[in-house]
């Protein structure tokens, strides 16, 4: 479903501060897989992200969703096919809209042109009952604006958005790590039952080791703009939270002891 | 009576150019200034169109004026990356040679003796007086205006340009063109400023190169009374709001000129301390409410 190839993404290319963001990276990721990232803050995983979104345009490499090449595709055209959800519950949705009006602006266009009634009778029933799927009581406040909601209540509205059309391309970047531990819990509980019913792939950012290893079907862990790990199937199975720890400082002191290195 | 039908007549039809400062102003959270310039070319197309004898032309030219006022400000924003006020500054600056240019390098036109959509209808309905008409032309054009923008809003188009306005980020990482939408809305917003100022044109029999300095201010003037009067609801609301506060605007100016309290030359200051001090609101409430808090506290 995604292929990434050779992505190479350097920032302030030729100056001192010269940033290798992305280091000649290539990921596969079949149907339906669901992927969780690690690693450390500025590993790449966001940029990763923002590449395959089409923030920005890579250096070199390709990126093909669904056999299709969008290596230079338009950012908003791709996000008809890909869908995004933010750490920041501020972003992904309209603050002084209500939340029918959110929910048609990432429904309706694909149902009628862009001079069709936005929210119709029909329309409104279904979003009332997606929502009332999630046990938020969400779907008798309809008219509410979303401003006024929580912010774990944005992400669950921010998440249906993304997948009411269900998208080729389902990218999460952190969205629980704003939320407090129950909420953050209820998101997840109602991310897995949108992808595994959906079938979406998937790719989640995520800081937790933890969830990381229980959530979706494989786990890789990025440093420096590479994948440094690559699990799945059995060997994750039994991975432990402490064998990815592990892992994890090896491969920051295997840096640190370069790092020396250079400085002796 | 004439005073309070005219300045019925007049709140209408500056009620339409109120909407378009909506669209811009609030929906869009743009101040655009375009406004200045696209109402004076709406008044002078309008006008020599109706010198030439085709006073409908020039209604539906005024539209598309505005609507090509507000997409090169528009392409100026998003394609050449120029700050939103300074786009409309350029704009505006520019049109005044254009505007000199279809009044032929007059700076005054007059319709006097020239068939106009007003004229016209006096003729057609002899048996009901000039303001009668005057009213009814005014409503009618102010209520289709109104009609077709509320409908626009409730579209997947309007709805779009409303998440514009609301949440930039948002809509930019969405698959929503965000430069699509911010030309449409401002388009749509100097449509009808510019209709505004073509039928104001013929309404008054007249046009001047120099109609459109300050028109953004009475446009603003007029959104904030019809906010205050009407409350911040949905945009439906809002839109209807602008008119009544237009209506509302221009009752003000004639009760003050006509007591005297103030003299006509003093319109503009007067509306401009009216927007100042209706945009300084929700800052003058936060600084009570703070005092207030510090005062419990020395208090207890």
């Amino acid at each position: 479903m995604l292929k990434v190839d050779n992505a190479v993404k350097i920032f302030s290319q030729g100056t001192p501060n010269e940033h290798k963001a992305l280091n000649s990276l290539s990921i596969h990721l079949e149907k339906g897989e669901f992927v969780t990232i690690v690693g450390s803050n500025g590993a790449g995983k966001s940029t990763l992200f923002n590449a395959i979104c089409g923030n920005f345009l890579l250096d070199s490499g390709s990126i093909v969703v669904d056999g299709k090449d969008i290596t230079f595709m338009k950012e908003y055209k791709r996000a008809s096919f890909i869908g995004r959800v933010f750490q920041d519950p501020m972003k992904g949705t309209a603050p002084n809209m209500t939340i029918e009006e959110n929910l048609a602006l990432a429904y309706s266009r694909s149902r009628s042109g862009p001079f069709g009634i936005a929210v119709r009778k029909k329309d409104h029933d279904m979003f009332a009952e997606a929502l009332s799927e999630f046990g938020m009581g969400l779907e008798d406040r309809m008219k509410t604006k979303v401003g006024l909601l929580s912010g774990g209540q944005r992400q669950v509205v921010t998440l249906l958005m993304c997948t009411l059309v269900t998208p080729k391309l389902l990218l999460l970047d952190e969205h629980t790590a704003a939320l407090d531990p129950a909420t953050a819990e209820k998101v997840m509980e109602i991310t897995n039952k949108i992808v595994s019913r959906n079938n979406i792939t998937t790719m989640m950012i995520t800081h937790n080791m933890n969830s990381a290893l229980k959530t979706g079907t494989r786990t890789i862990m990025m440093d420096s703009g590479e994948i440094i790990l690559d699990t799945s199937g059995e060997e994750r199975a039994k991975m432990t939270l402490d064998d990815l720890l592990q892992l994890y400082s090896l491969k920051k002191k295997e840096a640190f002891a370069n790092d020396r290195m250079l400085l002796n | 009576m004439t005073l309070f039908l005219g300045s019925l007549q007049l709140g209408l039809l500056y009620g339409i150019l109120a909407i378009g400062v909506y669209i811009s102003f609030r929906i869009l959270n743009i101040p655009d200034l375009t406004t200045e310039g696209s109402f004076t070319f709406g008044l002078a197309a309008s006008a020599m169109c109706a010198v030439n004898g085709h006073y409908m032309l020039g209604i539906i030219m005024a539209i598309a004026a505005g609507a090509a006022a507000g997409t090169v400000t528009g392409l100026l924003q998003t394609k050449c990356g120029i700050h939103p006020v300074l786009s409309g500054i350029i704009t505006s600056s520019g049109l005044y040679t254009i505007n000199l240019a279809v009044m032929k390098n007059a700076v005054n036109i007059s319709l006097i003796g020239k068939n106009e959509i007003f004229s016209a209808a006096m003729a057609a309905l002899p048996e009901l007086s000039r303001d009668t008409v005057k009213c009814i032309i005014t409503l009618i054009f102010a209520a289709i205006v109104c009609i077709i923008i509320v409908v626009f809003f409730k579209t997947h188009l309007g709805l779009c340009i409303r998440a514009t306005g609301d949440n930039e980020a948002m809509v930019s990482s969405s698959s929503i063109n965000v430069d699509a939408t911010k030309v449409i809305s401002l388009a749509a917003s100097n449509g009808c400023v510019a209709l505004s100022g073509g039928i104001l044109a013929q309404y008054q029999g007249f046009a001047d190169i120099n109609s459109g300095s300050g028109i953004l201010v009475v446009g603003l003037a007029s959104v904030i009374i019809g906010e205050v009067v009407m409350g911040k609801r949905g945009v439906t609301v809002g839109i209807i709001s602008a008119v009544v506060g237009s209506i509302i605007y221009r009752y003000i100016l004639a009760v003050a000129t006509s007591t005297h309290i103030f003299p006509a030359t003093a319109l503009k200051l007067i509306s401009a301390v009216i927007v100042a001090v209706a945009l300084s609101i929700p800052m003058i409430k936060k600084n009570i409410a703070i005092s207030k808090t510090k005062g419990a506290h020395k208090h207890a």
